[in-house]
């Protein structure tokens, strides 16, 4: 019997579960010089808004102990450019394709989920309600039952069809199951956890914020296990909603244990840019623990660490 | 046709050799074919700290000198400073230790087609990829000054074929230990007259870049800058190392110094540009 590696997030499947991560993977054409996109079970874009982006000023970027902490701040051409020049390159390299997208408001969702609606060779949607780099943390969405659901059911209005929704989600905030219950309910297939964990460095030198936006939002292996028991506890809630899940995966060894808290597709970010080739390792070292362990498909391993005693 | 890092590989590099020289180390890595790709102003990102290190991040340096040895073998030699944790993990390493280096990465040093007489700044560890620079334009017939600053006479990384390389050499130093007490910006305006200097070539600190900019503006001529920002991946794909660049219809965009540089034109990029986005950049 054949190994099972095939995953399915909403009504999209695909062939493997490992996907680039939201804002890791630059346009693709960055990594596809060091393998072919095809190898992917998606790339996730980065996240796009309505209107070109400067993003934030730097240093942007503080690396801390197993992470790092960064303040892009959404740098990008804007949803326009971005479908004209990202979307058919990505699509032309037979590469799966999860496309990102952030607003500022709750009609920036909407706008950006009727663009989205006519556009062909996409597999899903993200909806980033969680970045930690805006100006005022109370525009992040995902902090707050009620703005979490009115993003959401502002691009589930608008998209239309069958184009999965996949909500990102923050771990920052007190019981984040109560916010994924609350953005399914409002039309979320899927649910993508966790972001960055908001952070700041505090530079002994200048003694003043290491970054030029003070805050940034932390990733790497130091939010791992964060991350693992955000997709446990969301699991326990709603065992039926997929998870993409990411933080701080590595090897093979991380991806399965996100994998076995409930994720069913997992992310790799920061470890790609230690390593442009760390999406490979961890999809064949997932593959080859997955069949050593017994299992005879992914599916079976999603959540097994909810069984009972 | 996708371009952005055609020619880099990763590649599991031998260390050939470790020196101290001064406040450096020379190190030299058996890289294979690469080598061959590699042109003055590109830089390696080597990942650092062994495979459990909390040190996620690679580190990015510029190449020193690529030596194709033909039939697939090659060098790639570096000075690296160990100031901070990953710079000190690589620089005690031993020969033989073997390294995850990703090379060749960003933009190379522009060569003049015509032989003209060009003047290298580099500023403490900046200066490494101008010996190898220096020798691609005496091979086009170029005249070639050099300026090396830095805080302290232990901070000027100038080997003796370097010396040789070059027509003149002048010193600066901060603490006046060696060469002219100053800094390189002190020097560069009479060395631009009295060499009558049609281009400089530069390497080191964002300051120091900014100073050589205003005065090779003033003179009207060219300045190509490989420029030092904080990166975390150094192939494309973080946006960390952004800085505020003018394109030829006058827009400033925050590009990447990994992709778009580290070699620019210093008269395009926006100085001063540390903890703020200039007015009018694209998208603020």
């Amino acid at each position: 019997m054949t190994f099972d590696f095939s995953t399915s997030l909403g009504q999209a499947r695909f062939d493997n579960p490992i996907f680039t991560a939201s804002g890791c993977a630059g346009s693709g054409k960055e990594l596809a010089q060091f393998f072919p996109l095809t190898e992917l079970g998606a790339v996730v874009t980065k996240s796009i808004m309505v209107k070109a982006r400067s993003g934030r000023a730097t240093p942007r970027m503080a690396e801390t102990p197993s992470g790092m902490l960064n303040s892009i701040g959404l740098q990008g051409p804007g949803i326009d450019i971005f479908l004209e020049n990202d979307v058919p390159w990505l699509i032309s390299q037979g590469a799966k394709i999860v496309v990102s997208i952030a607003g500022e408001s709750v009609d920036d969702y909407a706008v950006l989920a009727r663009k989205m609606r006519s556009v062909s060779g996409i597999s899903a949607l993200e909806v980033n309600i969680s970045c930690p780099n805006v100006e005022n943390r109370g525009q992040v969405f995902a902090c707050d039952p009620v703005t979490a659901r009115a993003a959401i059911e502002a691009v589930r209005r608008n998209i239309g069809g069958e184009l999965p929704i996949i909500a990102k989600l923050t771990p920052d905030v007190t019981d984040i199951s109560a916010i994924a219950e609350e953005v399914v309910s409002a039309g979320a297939d899927s649910l993508a956890l966790i972001n960055t964990v908001l952070g700041m460095v505090i530079d002994t030198e200048t003694l003043r914020p290491r970054l030029a936006g003070k805050t940034g939002g932390l990733s790497g292996p130091a939010i791992r296990p964060i991350a693992v028991r955000a997709i446990y506890q969301v699991h326990a809630r709603l065992p039926h909603v997929r998870i993409l899940g990411m933080g701080g995966v590595t090897n093979g060894n991380d991806a399965l244990q996100l994998i076995l808290a409930g994720a069913s597709a997992v992310s790799v970010g920061t470890a790609t840019f230690g390593n442009p080739t760390a999406v490979m390792k961890v999809k064949s070292e997932l593959q080859n623990l997955l069949v050593a362990k017994g299992f005879n498909s992914l599916h079976e391993a999603v959540g097994y660490a909810h069984r009972a005693e | 046709m996708n371009k952005i890092n055609r020619n880099a590989r990763q590649v599991s590099a031998q260390i050939v050799s470790n020196k101290k020289v001064g406040a450096y180390h020379h190190m030299v890595f058996n890289v294979g074919e690469i080598a061959a790709l590699c042109k003055p102003g590109n830089f390696v990102a080597i990942s650092v700290g062994g495979e459990n290190s909390s040190m996620v991040l690679r580190r990015a340096f510029a190449i020193y000198r690529a030596v194709d040895r033909g039939a697939g073998n090659g060098l790639i030699e570096l000075v690296v400073a160990p100031h901070g944790g990953g710079s000190r993990w690589l620089t005690s390493c031993g020969v033989d230790d073997v390294v995850d280096l990703i090379a060749p990465l960003g933009t190379a040093f522009g060569i003049p087609s015509e032989p003209v007489r060009a003047l290298l700044v580099g500023g403490g560890y900046g200066s490494a990829p101008l010996f190898g620079l220096s020798e691609v334009l005496k091979a086009r017939g170029c005249r070639v000054d050099m300026v090396l600053g830095a805080s302290s006479a232990a901070k000027i990384y100038a080997p003796l074929e370097g010396k040789r390389s070059v027509s003149s050499l002048t010193i600066t130093t901060d603490d006046g230990s060696a060469g002219v007490l100053g800094k390189v910006s002190d020097v560069l305006t009479d060395l631009i007259d009295s060499n009558s200097i049609d281009i400089v070539y530069s390497c080191g600190p964002m300051g120091m870049l900014a100073a050589i900019t205003e005065i090779a503006n003033a003179k009207g001529i060219m300045h190509q800058c490989a420029v030092e920002e904080s990166m975390a991946c150094g192939i494309g794909v973080c946006m960390t190392c952004v800085i505020p660049v003018r394109d030829s219809s006058g827009v400033i965009k925050m590009l990447r110094s990994c992709i778009d540089g580290p070699v620019m034109d210093g008269a395009n990029v926006i100085w001063d540009s540390k903890r703020k986005i200039p007015e009018g950049t694209w998208g603020a």
